[in-house]
């Protein structure tokens, strides 16, 4: 039964999205609509279930008191002070007349997220210029056709992003200056490039997606 | 000291903190990720609180009468089982549903985004160009689905590449190159303006260096 009620619950959850993309009336559609709340419903479990576990291994850490213990003692502060104040200014809006979220301008957690989160994430993103720079440094090699290619749309794209490029190609006409090689790029062999492995991912996604729902693909239940 | 000047000294340790990872891995650094992780947690699990159990358990479910939506509330009970050794296979039942869920809607919404409507553009674009008469779409257009029908024919792996076949999908792959480097090469200045907003905070809002 361990295996089998699994197998059923997928088959039963993917058969209603698909019957009713082809067949949106009731009770199909309905069933899609409840799916979707209940999916809704899941992803904040899930969430929560990654939280917890996060949690349970940083207090174990601690309570250990193993290699850079302190680490996890500021995980878990930076955890329940986001969670005690995202908590607080929600509770505060529902009092609020009109009633108003709790990331609303001006909140507390507003403040958090402007002042803590987005300059942590966004520093986070943008280290990685300098590792992206330094991989490209060792990997862009003109070795063969190929890697040549990959190297002058990359080299042509960044260059035609930023106001030098136009400056270096300033000789030649507007039309033909390196932004536009840039837009023609990213408007045409890039689009195709893209366009086929977009149809390709979406041909694998639709034959895993069967397997997946036929049960013909189970590896998720292997252990049991 | 106003609050936003409170908050601009926070925001400018921390970004300092992280950027000290570029001269190497260190304490301050580690700290840093450490809130990172910590408020990035906390963040998620508040917003799907109040946006989704709250929003459409509480105020639809409960406040609503629309009882049926308990069924979310008892797989997301079961999901949490997964915290315990003894009772985490209960957990497989959430997770069957989730992954049936998401294949049968990512089955459709990529049949119907990724595979239709790009062919449709495809051919679309080609026969519009042809019509309005640019000869600067009109080759656009033509690279671009000959690129993408040789793309297609590189990811073919059942018929062995070889003759005009092979021949095909070898110019596909180079399309698939010219992505690749175009894909990265925005990537990188994606990044590189990141970098330049964190600067630009750094010596605008936090020194006032410039206005």
């Amino acid at each position: 039964m361990k295996r089998e009620i699994p197998l059923i619950i997928t088959f039963i959850a993917g058969t209603v999205f698909v019957v009713a993309y082809f067949v949106p009336h009731s009770p199909f559609n309905r069933a899609e609509s409840l799916f979707n709340d209940w999916f809704a419903i899941l992803a904040a479990f899930a969430i929560w279930l990654g939280a917890l576990n996060l949690l349970k291994i940083c207090a174990l850490k601690v309570s250990r008191r193993s290699k850079d213990w302190y680490l996890g003692f500021v995980i878990i502060v930076g955890f329940f002070v986001t969670v005690a104040v995202g908590a607080y200014d929600g509770v505060v809006g529902l009092s609020n007349v009109p009633a108003t979220a709790f990331r609303d301008p001006g909140t507390n957690f507003d403040w958090i997220y402007r002042n803590v989160y987005t300059p942590l994430s966004a520093t986070m993103f943008a280290m990685l210029a300098f590792f992206v720079a330094s991989a490209s440094y060792r990997a862009f090699r003109a070795r063969n056709f190929q890697a040549t290619l990959l190297l002058l749309a990359g080299f042509l794209v960044m260059l035609g992003r930023v106001p030098v490029g136009d400056l270096i190609t300033g000789f030649l006409p507007p039309a033909y200056q390196m932004s536009q090689w840039a837009t023609w790029i990213m408007d045409f062999p890039q689009t195709a490039g893209q366009r086929a492995i977009m149809i390709g991912i979406a041909l694998g996604i639709i034959s895993t997606s069967l397997r997946v729902i036929l049960g013909i693909e189970r590896s998720r239940l292997e252990g049991e | 000291m106003g609050e936003s000047v409170i908050g601009a000294w926070i925001a400018a340790f921390l970004t300092l903190g992280i950027l000290t990872f570029l001269y190497k891995d260190n304490v301050i650094y580690k700290i840093s990720e450490a809130i990172f992780i910590g408020v990035s947690a906390g963040y998620w699990f508040i917003t799907l609180f109040w946006d989704n159990l709250y929003r459409k358990f509480w105020v639809v479910g409960i406040e609503g009468g629309q009882w049926e939506l308990w069924g979310g509330i008892i797989l997301g009970v079961m999901m949490l089982c997964r915290l315990s050794r003894k009772i985490g296979w209960i957990a497989r039942w959430p997770m069957s549903f989730i992954i049936g869920a998401v294949a049968g809607l990512y089955m459709m919404l990529y049949f119907t985004s990724n595979a239709m409507v790009q062919i449709r553009s495809t051919i679309s674009n080609l026969t519009e160009s042809v019509n309005v008469g640019d000869p600067y779409y009109i080759i656009g257009n033509i690279v671009v689905a000959a690129g993408t029908f040789s793309g297609l024919v590189y990811f073919y792996f059942s018929k062995e590449h070889k003759g005009v076949f092979g021949a095909t999908a070898k110019v596909g792959i180079w399309f698939i190159m010219v992505t690749f480097g175009a894909a990265f090469g925005y990537t990188v200045m994606s990044r590189m303006s990141l970098l330049i907003g964190r600067i630009d905070f750094l010596l605008s809002d936090w020194l006032k260096l410039i206005s």
